[in-house]
């Protein structure tokens, strides 16, 4: 297993700027995973781009938790630095009531279409995302088809006329 | 109303209606030089490309849905059909990332067959590109050239896995069986053949200077935009940033094979193009590297309660049979934990997020493709360059929608 004592330092000098900013941190498997406030997710980002060089954002992919579990859904993103080659999960828990997180577009302009593929699939809205749609799924596509409570062969046939 | 109709009016109104000289073209899906079914929104002023949107979902097919209703060692078979060009690429991630969270070691000689396969699997993708991108620009000769030498690479695979465009041949705990006899004798020849192969591929495109014109200052990307926009592999390499996750985040014992991280400094679709040439030589390197190291020993890990025993075995041993049978029937569970796994696939960073909840179904799989990220690139590549140019841009990301899509 990999050796995650660099990446804890990185938590720690987040821990040292703003304490709020970290609900849990998790090192498994040799990776680590620091949970985010939803309303820190920006900063969060920020100061790890441009503190720590964590440039490019490898991905960004959300996971439904099942309609039973509160929070429900959870949003993933995967940094990456091509300076010192660290990787580092930040993740986001929300709820089905409110499924709403800031979008980090700003931050990374690659996230445009991950954030999409995970509001077309999971229904997780990217609040001030300069375009929202549906990626993968047809427009008038009805709900959201990586959901838990979503049939795996759909509600019925979809048909294109 | 037909979908790809109303999508076209939806993004008509992003679109800006003042200017009376633009027209809007719809290049694709059925476009020969969109490599599968992807479909542009080309703003057009004249030849000039105002803006550039992709469309994509035309292959979706749902499956990372799929994944979660199927047995970790039934999803291999799925993999196979995302980028139908690396699939032992697209095997190794999804089985690397099940072995991470199985904390399963590897023999030996499956981690040299698993690196023998994967880099052929890469000279055989970007055989592909090759011949395909030279298509698109009007080069057809070297397309013929490009697939014979592919064709020898797959018959190959074909005699190692039985498949040869879905080999699923990576399992979970090392390889579903081992080389056939000869086999590294007939990758040899392979290899003995194949630098003078791609010697006149060089002669044909890479000198010709019509290709030079087509390519050169063509689909500019700098490195900080390649990078704000995701790009890996080839991409990210042609814009002169020197990565490459089979040297900076080694797996399979990458670290001690000897090869050169190709990059080129030109941002343009030729500097893709040579990034790309001179990794199938890098690939070469690696492959004759790992045949010479194939010793004989066990290709499965030592794990009864994961790996399939051998036929042999099972006629011989209760415990086999056992294990056989609980294996196909119900599956085995992995622990609870979630994992990402990148490699470096031909197309850059193929990444695997994996979610299990503790049973013998995967309760997240995702799929990181480089081609969907790299095509997001596109319209910042397309836009004030010629209708023409953007079948070479295409061409220089080289995209698999099967992967866009999944």
């Amino acid at each position: 297993m990999a050796d995650t004592k660099v990446l804890l330092k990185f938590v720690e000098k987040l821990k040292a700027k703003n304490a709020d900013w970290i609900s849990n941190v998790t090192d498994s498997l040799g990776e680590v995973t620091v949970t985010v406030p939803r309303e820190s997710i920006i900063d969060v980002c920020n100061f790890l781009k441009n503190k720590h060089d964590f440039n490019l954002l490898a991905d960004l992919c959300g996971a439904d938790r099942g309609p039973e579990e509160d929070p429900r859904f959870e949003v993933n993103y995967h940094l990456f630095s091509t300076k010192h080659h660290n990787r580092l999960r930040l993740k986001v828990l929300l709820s089905e009531d409110e499924p709403n997180v800031e979008t980090v577009t700003s931050i990374w302009k690659t996230a445009d279409w991950h954030e999409r593929e995970t509001y077309d699939l999971l229904g997780v809205v990217f609040d001030n995302h300069p375009d929202l749609r549906r990626i993968l799924l047809p427009s008038d596509f009805d709900g959201h088809a990586l959901r838990k409570d979503y049939p795996l062969r759909g509600y019925e046939p979809y048909s294109l006329s | 109303m037909n979908v790809a109709v109303e999508n076209l009016q939806d993004q008509a109104e992003l679109l800006d209606p003042s200017m009376e000289s633009q027209m809007t073209l719809s290049m694709g899906p059925q476009h020969p030089s969109t490599h599968g079914v992807l479909r542009l929104d080309l703003r057009l002023d004249g030849e000039l490309v105002i803006k550039a949107i992709p469309d994509i979902g035309y292959l979706h097919t749902g499956m990372e849905k799929l994944f979660e209703y199927k047995k970790y060692q039934q999803g291999i078979v799925i993999t196979d059909r995302m980028d139908y060009l690396n699939p032992l690429g697209n095997n190794l991630v999804y089985v690397m990332a099940a072995e991470k969270l199985l904390d399963l070691e590897i023999p030996e000689r499956a981690k040299v067959i698993r690196v023998m396969f994967c880099e052929l699997q890469r000279i055989a993708s970007h055989l592909v590109w090759l011949g395909t991108h030279a298509l698109d620009l009007g080069a057809m000769s070297a397309f013929f050239y490009a697939f014979r030498q592919r064709e020898k690479i797959l018959n190959l695979i074909e005699a190692a896995s039985g498949g040869r465009m879905t080999p699923s041949d990576v399992r979970i705990g090392g390889l579903m069986m081992d080389l056939p006899a000869g086999f590294e004798r007939r990758v040899n020849q392979f290899l003995d053949d194949f630098p003078a192969a791609l010697d006149m591929l060089d002669t044909l495109v890479t000198g010709n200077t019509i290709w030079h014109s087509r390519t050169q200052g063509i689909g500019l990307i700098s490195a900080e935009d390649a990078i704000d926009w995701g790009l890996t592999g080839p991409c990210l390499r042609g814009s002169g940033v020197d990565l490459d996750l089979r040297r900076d985040n080694p797996y399979t014992g990458y670290e001690t094979y000897d090869f050169e991280v190709c990059v080129e400094h030109d941002c343009d679709v030729w500097a893709r193009f040579k990034v790309r040439m001179r990794e199938m030589r890098e690939s070469w390197k690696i492959v004759r590297q790992a045949v010479a190291r194939l010793k004989p020993g066990p290709t499965k890990a030592d794990a009864p309660k994961v790996v399939l025993p051998d036929r042999d075995d099972m006629r011989k041993h209760m415990d086999s049979l056992i294990h056989h049978f609980l294996i196909v029937a119900e599956g085995f569970n992995i622990p609870p934990g979630e994992v990402y796994m990148p490699i470096e696939a031909s197309k850059g960073e193929l990444g695997v997020y994996m979610k299990s909840n503790g049973g013998p179904k995967p309760d997240r799989v995702h799929f990181r493709g480089p081609s969907f990220v790299n095509l997001s690139a596109l319209p910042v590549m397309s836009e004030g360059e010629m209708v023409a140019d953007v079948v070479a841009i295409i061409g220089s990301l080289d995209i698999v929608l099967g992967e866009i899509d999944r």
